[in-house]
């Protein structure tokens, strides 16, 4: 029964368990509730990746409907990685939310938050999994709003705007991915993501076709904050509660990344979109341009939590140059790079939300002196810090490994140099906030308030996610083999319907 | 000429996709932005519903003496895309009253110059 209908659950859990978690009322309870549903979640997400590697495809019927009819749920080596991820940050960022919200969320809010979250969790694990065009909108329109709530949901007024201008930016974004999957369902009548593959016929309608692409294109972009559609995103990460900054910067732009990928690599085909169109040429532009102009913006702000938001918007550069290379190393080096920066980011914006819990402001210069007064929590920064940089021992060194591997297979020299050179920013922005917290006193004025360790609720999940960087940095097998595996599927299964026409005609 | 007159309803799309568009990009005031994110939506629904008809077929609906049906399911995912729509004017709305509250005005020009990291 349960292994039956194992693909459906990390949805379905997550959804039915949202509206309880309101009715709930009391702030703790809803806290334990939220984080036990996430963590059974996680569970199953383990379970559906052992599935996928070992077996293969899953293929789920939703209401007993079939494919192409029905809504088909698949579950397969790429998005069961990516939901592990998910679930698994969901699951801590829950664990650490409990003390982080109490000071950046009135009281009466706490429970909301929790039902944004579930709410938010379902819908990014309905992304994943759906395997119908369609229905990822609805499932992205789920997820969005629910961001969109919890971005508002912090004391300072200016996260109000924050969340309004990323309410706009989003809707477009996803009316564009609408309009897009209406033009498609237009000239092949379907909607199922597998079926489209087969009936996307481009000599017949390929103007249609080819809207709907760059439809699907630029909307997806929009979502995933890909330079310059990134506008949204700096001012919406820096105004947010911190936890929630935490869990949005690890997954809701990876899930978005994961779109893309699949809209590439699974419907339209990667002869197509990277041959015919010559779109892997505009994502490697935007890629590069993103990861250097951002990371510059990134180490002239003096609020953290922008400076790590820019970060985040050249991280997305280094996943979206990955694709753009066009082989399976690239695409590899981009689905462990969405693992990677889960868990880099993940714990930097934890440790930040930590700063802000004891000293009250995410300014550069609140950073003064941390280094002894909150050791822990720095050295969980540091160590992030140097995982987004790329130093060795770390899983930023695997990412940024693998990545130099793909250019270099390809003899781009000048792509493995700027995809180092951008690692050089990364150590003046990450570098500016070491200094103040290790070589810099705090002012004399300060002093009178006492600054110590955050509670260990918080301190606990960062740690795991720091030991985390630090495990799969040393023993690369997991990420590897699930990423590789799942890079090479999609490469196979783009070949595949692409041969069988070829044998029909 | 014909082309034009053949394919109006699209026209139709277009002029609406754009000028919702245009008012959310030029709006100043926030409710006057929701409107026009309200158009650029409707623009949508309307291009599914186009979709949907096929020439000569009639509604879908099982009867005697008809063969050929227009499309349902458009309709269906179109439903389902206007209910999304309504709850994204519905978080819309609630976030302006609440900028409202905070800031005392909803026109985009005057919190600007309020909160200037913004």
């Amino acid at each position: 029964m349960l292994e039956q209908h194992l693909a459906a659950l990390p949805i379905l859990l997550p959804l039915i368990a949202a509206p309880i978690t309101l009715v709930l009322g009391r702030s703790s309870f809803s806290w334990a509730f939220a984080t036990l549903i996430s963590a059974c979640a996680c569970l199953f997400a383990w379970q559906l990746l052992a599935l996928a590697l070992t077996n293969g495809a899953i293929s789920y019927e939703v209401g007993g409907w079939p494919p192409p009819w029905g809504i088909e749920l698949r579950v397969d080596a790429a998005n069961a990685f990516v939901l592990l991820a998910v679930s698994a940050l969901s699951t801590l960022v829950l664990l650490y939310s409990k003390d982080s919200i109490e000071k950046e969320i009135e009281p009466s809010k706490h429970t909301l938050y929790y039902t944004a979250h579930l709410l938010c969790f379902a819908g990014l694990s309905g992304i994943l999994l759906t395997g119908d065009a369609f229905n990822l909108f609805v499932f992205l329109e789920i997820s969005s709003l629910a961001t969109y709530t919890m971005v508002s949901l912090a004391s300072d007024r200016r996260c109000l705007i924050a969340a309004f201008r990323y309410l706009v930016m989003g809707t477009i974004g996803a009316t564009f991915i609408l309009i897009g999957v209406g033009l498609l369902y237009m000239s092949t009548g379907t909607l199922n993501m597998l079926d489209l593959a087969n009936r996307i016929d481009i000599a017949e309608s390929g103007r249609t076709i080819n809207t709907g692409l760059a439809f699907i294109m630029v909307g997806v972009s929009i979502k995933l904050a890909l330079f310059p559609l990134h506008m949204w995103l700096p001012s919406a990460y820096t105004y947010a509660p911190s936890a929630v900054t935490a869990f949005l910067a690890s997954t809701a732009t990876k899930v978005a990344v994961y779109v893309m990928i699949r809209f590439i690599f699974t419907v339209f085909g990667l002869d197509h979109v990277f041959g015919s169109m010559g779109m892997d040429l505009i994502l490697m532009v935007l890629a590069i341009v993103a990861i250097f102009k951002c990371s510059y913006k990134a180490t002239v702000q003096s609020d953290v939590k922008t400076v790590l938001a820019y970060s985040s918007v050249a991280q997305i550069g280094y996943m979206i140059l990955g694709i753009s290379l066009v082989s399976a190393t690239g695409l590899m080096a981009g689905l462990i790079h969405i693992f990677n920066h889960a868990l880099m980011k993940g714990a930097l914006f934890m440790a930040v939300g930590a700063v802000f819990y004891r000293v009250g402001s995410v300014d550069i210069s609140a950073f003064r002196g941390l280094g002894k007064q909150m050791p822990l929590t720095m050295a969980a920064f540091t160590i992030a810090g140097l995982s987004i940089i790329g130093v060795p021992l770390t899983v930023g060194f695997v990412s940024k490994w693998y990545l130099v591997t793909a250019a270099l297979e390809q003899n781009q020299w000048v792509l493995a140099a700027l995809v180092l050179g951008g690692s050089l920013l990364a150590v003046i922005y990450i570098g500016r906030v070491l200094e103040a917290a290790y070589f810099q006193q705090r002012p004399e004025s300060e002093k009178t308030i006492e600054i110590k360790e955050v509670p260990w609720l918080m301190l606990a999940p960062m740690w795991v996610l720091v030991l985390a960087n630090i495990y799969f940095g040393v023993d690369t097998s997991l990420t590897t083999e699930a990423a590789s595996s799942a890079a090479e599927w999609l490469f196979q299964n783009n070949e595949m319907p692409l041969g069988n026409q070829a044998g029909a005609e | 000429m014909n082309f034009i007159l053949d394919h109006y309803n699209y026209w139709i799309v277009v002029f609406l996709m754009m000028t919702g568009f245009y008012i959310v990009i030029t709006a100043n005031n926030l409710v006057k932005k929701i409107v026009g994110l309200n158009v650029f939506q409707t623009s949508v629904f309307i291009l599914y519903i186009s979709e949907a008809k096929v020439s000569g077929g009639t509604a879908p609906i099982v009867t005697e003496g008809a063969t050929l049906y227009s499309n349902p399911l458009p309709h269906v995912l179109i439903l389902t895309a206007i209910v999304v729509g309504v709850a994204v004017t519905a978080v819309g709305l609630a976030l302006i009253v609440r900028i409202k509250r905070a800031y005392g005005t909803v026109e985009e020009n005057e919190f600007k110059k309020m909160d200037d990291a913004i």
